[in-house]
Formats: structure tokens, C-alpha cells, sequence
């Protein structure tokens, strides 16, 4: 046994006959998932070719709706020369699953598919040697396609991969040397297959972790306090007691209901008394800015470049900003859910989940078992977006079934999932900057609290700047001065972050009387941002002129997981109503390598289409630890009618590996809008979303 | 108790129920067709829709009564013999999902609106879906999917 799983002995038992290649990349090659845990196991990736020529490969990433069954599947098969039919993927089961961190950050293609792919090229490596034997020929002198290994200069003398793993147990342990294909030679990746999840989609049979039907499960309510800081006074369960079929369970603070049918479960939790002590509230969604920024810790010095105090003095005008964002939830369609089950001494339990392994780690410790002796089986998710990385509720099934005896599903209603749901921070930026004659930035002064540092990251030549984050986006309850937990959500922190830096360009460009794309193209010497925002002006059709120019057309750009975007739009406003309908955006990316084009496309549609809810509507309202949006009927979430014409643009970029796909697009999006209301009306909003009664605020007066 | 009697996706069943019981979790629970979601518990955003009668309808405010002789269709009932219907296939070729949650109940709207409206265009198809939630931002490849169908007239 290893200290996290099973080892490998374990798992080729588990997985009978065939080739199993295990990939080594040491622990650097996961450094960024998580700095704080050393890499617990000796294997990155495995796969296996079985008697059958099966593929199967086994990821610890999950499928949450961003592709990746399909993408790392045609990695494998790129690199294998196997067809992407051969392909079986297993996701998110810690018992057969190599360690992983999580679902997030944009790292399943840029991080995991290194290890994946060298694992499949090794494969390739394995199955040609044990070819060349067969063959009798040097390894030279064969080439692999569709599975089958031929003699280059005579076709007929051939072996399938499938012959080769016949009554074969073999094991290669290897060291990520075997040659990766060059991107010339793909024939699957940078192909767009259709999605291997969407039949069982569309047919409905594709299964969530409340579809998870075992003999005798109860249902479980979990009574839950009116706000956060609430403590449990009394309660009284005598009532639901007497119900016939009911369980009550009752221990420290959990205190459920649990039924074999759902809805009589959510009958009983009502028939339970309690009273709560709710501490006074202090504070809500308008006044949390200055609340947050009083109670922020000291400062990290991201960034100190030349003579920011200097640059102020000398400057002969300093534009001050200050930019704020409320808190978002996440919102998933589908809320938490998990089914946990004891059996014979183990604990197994289904859950929607972004991050199976620390949810496994932290059932095993509050259930006091060894680790190996849980396991956590991810089926499709639902929708995560960063808020699916908790466990909270794969704990509180794991401790009802072991209380219980029985399986259980705990499913979080929508209020639930409202009420848990670690938002991404309530967070403001204080920008200072300064432009001189010829329209160079001179000073760039960033200070933010409550969002980090992802998205700060400085494109344009500056010469003196100055970074400094006050806190983060993370942290459970009471991290810096919250009423309730945060975290990360869809780019955690960039969102605000390029809010307030883009839109802060537009202000400087519109004073300085340049276009506001030359002005960017005109301050940065990055080659792969002026790439990207030159991709989006031709697909545009952008017509230089400073703004506002009534046009209602705006540019913002980003860097975020290793990708470079850039987005144009255009909008109309409402000058009576603040109602502003975005008409057309244009998304031009640089993602490195693509490995799945239509998949990029589909991500980058997606964060235009979420980002629209930030901007426009999304932010939690709150009385103290009391959540006020528990609902879509008052938290909106972007419609049908909201959605623009969505253009994307692929810039071309192979010199680089693959990059995040899943994130980047939706980080412009607010300083985009932002800036095109701008061009519009004049108008210029600082804080999200913003609401049709902020962009009346807003409006100028009319003459 | 009483027994409530419907044609579930083309076969009579009974359901031995007492009052206060909503169609989806009985679809959920008695049948085990667990393709209908819960989203939101409110007729909010979409995810339990489910066609009775000809009607796209929230299975999650649904009183089990109300399907009394009735014919409900869910997304299980929508393939027939390993057969996709148009719009499926339609999703699929589009790539009109992302994690799949409100695709069932996306495609059982569409479905009952192309039925009752056949050739509708895609602005049409927007308003008819509006109330129709999304997280993933599929929104767009939709539309496009249940428009082709529209414009071929629903059935291949």
C-alpha cells in the first residue's frame, strides 16, 4: 500500500491481462497544481491496451461539461496511433485512477496531458519493440496505424495491437522520454470529433451522482440554519420522529431526516423545531467594500518595477479608479449531490465533485478510515466552475450511511446549494495611472483586495508599476473579513482583475484621444497579444476611432492559463431603461496547440455566454450571514435572449504546447462590455454587474 | 392511497401513491428514469421538463394527480428502438452540451414546441426557450440545433 492509494501491484491485479504502461514525470511536472502537497504517488498517468485492443485510460480529471473525456482521449490516440473509437476512459475513481488534485485552473490539457501523452507515446514505444519481435524487423522499419503495427515496406506483414497484448501481462514503468508526435504528423488531435459524452447525453442516460440507485438508499434532509454565524439553539425532532419511515439522525452539529422516498424526507425536515441564534448583521452587498478593504491583511508585493512614486509626481495627470465586483455563485445546473455507501469495511462514495482525491482524504479523516479504505467515484458533473471543489456534501453522505447502515443520497436543493456555495469574492481594485504626450503608460499603480493576483499579470510597457494584492479569493468562512466561505469560479480573481486593468486602459486611451485598440497595439510589444488583438480587429472589422464615438463597440484583452485572448464588441443601450443588449463579440485566442478546435470553440462560446451574467446581473445579496438570492427567480442567470453573435477566432500558434481553454475567454468580458457602453454613451461603469439602474446611474445628463 | 394510471413514453403504468407526491420524483424514484433533473425545485429553470399531452411542463411542481390518464413523455421516450429523434442527433452534430444537466429537459421543450409549431425560425425558438436555463453557455449551438430540425420539418 502507497500512503494515498493502491499500488501498482494492486491496480494490475484489478486489471487482469493486456500492457499497462505507467508514465513517471516526477513530482515537478504537477508542482502547479498544488505547491503545498508533495506528489504522493511514483505515477502520473497509466494506460492500458487489453487483450481485446481495447485503450483504456484512466484519468483523475473529471467531466464536467468542458470536454476533456473527449480531449484527453484523442491525446491518448494521437499518440498510441490508435483510432479514438478504441478509446475507453475511466475519470474521477480514486480506487483506479492515478492521483490527482482537481478539475480546475485550466490544467487538464496543459498539465496532465504531458503525462497522459507520454504514457501513449511509451505505449507506442512498448507495443512497436514487442512488434519488432514479432516481426522479426528493427522497430526502425515499422509504422503504427489505427492499431496495427505494419513493416513499412511490405503491408502485408503486420501485427494489431490487440495480437500483441494476447496473454500478456506486462507492466512498463517509464520515464516520459518516448518521442511526442509532432503537431504536422496529428491525425486526431487538432481534429474535432463529436463529443464521446453526448449521446448519453441526449438520450438522458448519462449518469449525475443523484442518478446513483442502490437497494435500499434513503433520501437524507440535513436541517441547516437560516445564516451563516447562526448557531443551533434548541430543536426539537420528536415530530418527524413519529413519521412513519423517517430516520432521524442526530449528532454534533448534523442533524437529518431520511426517508426511502425524497419528498417524504423534505416533508419531515419541516416537521423539525428549531431555533437559532443569528448574530446581528453588519454589514450587506453594498456596504462589504469598505468592510473587506478595513479588514484586509497586509499586502504581497507582486510586482515594483522603476519609480511608481516618481512617475505619480511627474505625471502630468493620474488617473485614480476604483473598481469593485459583488460576490457570484456558481450556479451549476446541476446542485451537489453524492450517494455513499459502507460495505464490507469500505466506504464508497458517488459524488459531484471537482476534486475526487481530497474529497476521498477528507472523508477517510473525518470517518476516521485509512484512505485506502474510501473511495470516491466521480460521475458526470453537472457544472462545476470552480464551485464543486468542497466535499461538503460527499461527507455529509459518507456520515449518514455510516451512521445509518444504509446507502444514502444526499442531493442539495437549489437553496442549499445557494446557501454553501463558496462565492467568488465580493473584491475592489484602486488603480492610479498615468499616460504621457505621446500616449505611452508611465505609471501603473494596482492595488486589489479580495481577488489575488491571477489577471494582473502586466502586457504592456510600463516603466513604472507597482502590484500589490491585499488577501485572496480563497478561504472558508471569515477568510478576510467574509461572512461566508469564497473561493475559486471560473478564472478565480481575473474576472475583477481585468475589469479594472482593461478598463482603466480604455480610460486612458479615451483621454489621450487614441483609438483604444492603437492605444493598447501602441503599448505593448508582446507578440502574442498583438496577435490576438490583430485577429480580432480583421474578424471585427474594427474602424479606428477614439472614444466614445456612439459606435458602442469596445476591445479588452487578457492573459490567463497560459492563453492569450482578445474580444471586441458591440452593444446597444437602452438610454431610457439601462438595459444593454450586446449584439456581436468576437473572441480571437491564442491557446498554443489546439487539440480539439470545435471543443475550444464551444469553451470560448461558453465564457462569452456565462460572462454576460456577471456582467449584467449576478451578484449575491445578503444581510449578514443571511443569503437573500436562493433562487433563479432572483439571482438571473444569462438567457436565450441575452446572447450575442459569438465569433471565435483560433489564432494559430504551434510553437507553444497546449494552453487553458476552459477559462480565458471569460476574463475581458466585463472591461469589454464595460468599454463599449463607454463608446456608446459615455458612460463609464466601475462596478459589476452592471445593473440597468447603474447604467442609468451612470448615463450622462442629457443636454 | 390511491392508484394513478398514465402512459409513461408509451406504456400504461400505475403508481400507488399518497397525496402531495410531484411527477418528477416519482419519474425519478418509482421508475428509476432518472434522465429528468432537479434544478431548481421552483419551475425556474427547466431541467425536470417533461410532455404531457403535447405539453412541455416542469415535472418538479407537477402534482402526481395531475397526469391522471395522461401521456407523459420524458427524455427516455424520445429515441425510439436505438433510434435517435432528429433533435438529438441534432445536439449531438452541434455540439449543443456541455455537462448535459438541462439538456433532457432543453430537448423535450424543443420538442413539444416543433410539434405544436412546426418551421418556427430561430428567433421564434429563442423566445419559446427563454425560460430555460444554461450555465455552460450553450445557448448559442442550441438554437442551432433545434433551427436545422425546424427548417427540415421536425421528422427525417
Amino acid at each position: 500500500m502507497s500512503a494515498h492509494g493502491l499500488d501498482r501491484r494492486e491496480f494490475l491485479g484489478v486489471l487482469g491481462g493486456g500492457i499497462v504502461v505507467f508514465v513517471s514525470l516526477g513530482p515537478s511536472s504537477l508542482d502547479g497544481q498544488q505547491p503545498r502537497l508533495r506528489y504522493p504517488e511514483d505515477l502520473n498517468a497509466y494506460l492500458r491496451i487489453d487483450e481485446k485492443g481495447r485503450v483504456w485510460i484512466f484519468s483523475g480529471k473529471i467531466e464536467m461539461g468542458q470536454g476533456v473525456m473527449t480531449s484527453q482521449a484523442q491525446m491518448a490516440a494521437e499518440e498510441l496511433g490508435v483510432p479514438l473509437s478504441s478509446i475507453e476512459m475511466v475519470l474521477g475513481d480514486t480506487d483506479q485512477c492515478p492521483w490527482d488534485m482537481g478539475t480546475f485552473g485550466s490544467m487538464t490539457t496543459r498539465m496532465f496531458g504531458p503525462a497522459l501523452r507520454a504514457a501513449a507515446a511509451e505505449g507506442r514505444a512498448v507495443l512497436t519493440g514487442l512488434a519488432s519481435k514479432k516481426l522479426g524487423v528493427s522497430p526502425d522499419a515499422l509504422v503504427v496505424e489505427n492499431g496495427v503495427v505494419y513493416v513499412r515496406a511490405d503491408r502485408s506483414k503486420k501485427v494489431s495491437y490487440a495480437q500483441l497484448a494476447q496473454g500478456k501481462k506486462i507492466s512498463r514503468l517509464v520515464d516520459g522520454k518516448a518521442v511526442l508526435r509532432a503537431t504536422r504528423d496529428f491525425t486526431v488531435m487538432g481534429q474535432s470529433p463529436k463529443r464521446m459524452d453526448a449521446r448519453a447525453k441526449v438520450t438522458g442516460h448519462a449518469e449525475y451522482a443523484g442518478d446513483v440507485r442502490l437497494p435500499g438508499m434513503l433520501y437524507a434532509r440535513i436541517l441547516r440554519p437560516r445564516a451563516h454565524g447562526a448557531t443551533l439553539t434548541s430543536v426539537d425532532v420528536s415530530a418527524a420522529r413519529a413519521l412513519p419511515g423517517v430516520t432521524v439522525v442526530q449528532q454534533d452539529d448534523l442533524v437529518a431526516v431520511l426517508h426511502a422516498d425524497p419528498e417524504a424526507a423534505g416533508r419531515a425536515l419541516m416537521d423539525i423545531k428549531a431555533e437559532w441564534q443569528t448574530p446581528p448583521a453588519a454589514v450587506d452587498q453594498d456596504s462589504i467594500f469598505d468592510y473587506l478593504v478595513q479588514r484586509a491583511p497586509a499586502p504581497a508585493v507582486r510586482l515594483m518595477k522603476g519609480d511608481p512614486t516618481a512617475a505619480r509626481a511627474a505625471a502630468a495627470r493620474v488617473f485614480e479608479s476604483t473598481y469593485r465586483s459583488g460576490y457570484r455563485a456558481h450556479a451549476p445546473m446541476e446542485p451537489h449531490t453524492a450517494v455513499a455507501e459502507m460495505k464490507d469495511g469500505r466506504m464508497t462514495v458517488w459524488a459531484s465533485t471537482q476534486t475526487p482525491f481530497p474529497a476521498r482524504d477528507a472523508i477517510a479523516r473525518a470517518l476516521g478510515l485509512p484512505a485506502t479504505d474510501v473511495r470516491v467515484i466521480t460521475p458526470f458533473v453537472g457544472g462545476g466552475f470552480g464551485g464543486k471543489s468542497s466535499g461538503r456534501q460527499a461527507l455529509e453522505a459518507a456520515r449518514l450511511a455510516r451512521i445509518t447502515g444504509k446507502p444514502v443520497q444526499v442531493a442539495w436543493t437549489r437553496g442549499e446549494e445557494f446557501f454553501y456555495d463558496a462565492f467568488d469574492p465580493a473584491s475592489e481594485v484602486k488603480l492610479a495611472s498615468a499616460v504621457d504626450a505621446s500616449g505611452r503608460i508611465v505609471l501603473w499603480d494596482y492595488q486589489v483586495y479580495c481577488a489575488g493576483d491571477r489577471g494582473t499579470e502586466l502586457f504592456y510597457d510600463i516603466p513604472s508599476a507597482a502590484i500589490r494584492t491585499y488577501g485572496s479569493w480563497g478561504g472558508g468562512a471569515g477568510a478576510n473579513g467574509h461572512l461566508f466561505a469564497v473561493g475559486a469560479w471560473r478564472a478565480p480573481g481575473a474576472n475583477t482583475n481585468v475589469f479594472a486593468a482593461e478598463s482603466q486602459v480604455d480610460i486612458m486611451a479615451a483621454a489621450a484621444g487614441i483609438d483604444p485598440l492603437e492605444f493598447r497595439l501602441r503599448n505593448t510589444s508582446d507578440a502574442r497579444m498583438r496577435r490576438v488583438l490583430q485577429a480580432a480587429a480583421g474578424a471585427f472589422g474594427w474602424k479606428a476611432a477614439p472614444g466614445p464615438s456612439g459606435a458602442g463597440r469596445g476591445v479588452a484583452c487578457g492573459i490567463d492559463a497560459g492563453s492569450y485572448v482578445a474580444l471586441m464588441a458591440e452593444v446597444a443601450v437602452d438610454r431610457k431603461t439601462g438595459h444593454v443588449q450586446v449584439k456581436r463579440v468576437v473572441a480571437a485566442q491564442d491557446m498554443g496547440t489546439i487539440v480539439n478546435p470545435d471543443g475550444a470553440r464551444m469553451q470560448m462560446e461558453g465564457c462569452v455566454t456565462m460572462g454576460l451574467g456577471y456582467v449584467f446581473s449576478e451578484e449575491v445579496r445578503f444581510h449578514g450571514g443571511e443569503i437573500l438570492d436562493r433562487n433563479f427567480g432572483t439571482y438571473h442567470l444569462p438567457r436565450f435572449s441575452w446572447v450575442p453573435r459569438i465569433e471565435t477566432v483560433l489564432v494559430k500558434n504551434d510553437e507553444v504546447a497546449p494552453q487553458g481553454g476552459g477559462e480565458p475567454t471569460i476574463v475581458p468580458m466585463g472591461a469589454v462590455v464595460a468599454n463599449a457602453i463607454f463608446d456608446a454613451t459615455g458612460a463609464r461603469l466601475y462596478r459589476l454587474p452592471m445593473t440597468p439602474e447603474r447604467v442609468l446611474a451612470a448615463l450622462p445628463p442629457k443636454a | 392511497m390511491s392508484a394513478i394510471a398514465f402512459r409513461l413514453n408509451g406504456r400504461p403504468v400505475t403508481v400507488e401513491a399518497g397525496g402531495g407526491r410531484m411527477l418528477l420524483w416519482v419519474l425519478r424514484t418509482d421508475f428509476s428514469l432518472t434522465g429528468s433533473k432537479y434544478g431548481c425545485g421552483s419551475s425556474l429553470c427547466g431541467a425536470c421538463t417533461v410532455v404531457v399531452d403535447g405539453e412541455a411542463v416542469r415535472s418538479c411542481e407537477l402534482p402526481l394527480e395531475s397526469v391522471q390518464g395522461k401521456d407523459v413523455t420524458t427524455i427516455e421516450g424520445l429515441e425510439h428502438g436505438g433510434r435517435l429523434h432528429p433533435l438529438q442527433q441534432a445536439f449531438i452534430d452541434h455540439g449543443a452540451l456541455q455537462c448535459g444537466y438541462c439538456t433532457p429537459g432543453m430537448l423535450m421543450s424543443a420538442y413539444a414546441l416543433l410539434k405544436k409549431r412546426p418551421g418556427l425560425g430561430r428567433e421564434a425558438i429563442a423566445q419559446a426557450m427563454e425560460d430555460h436555463l444554461c450555465r455552460c453557455g450553450a445557448h448559442g449551438r442550441i438554437l442551432d440545433a433545434i433551427a436545422e430540425v425546424s427548417a427540415k420539418g421536425g421528422r427525417p
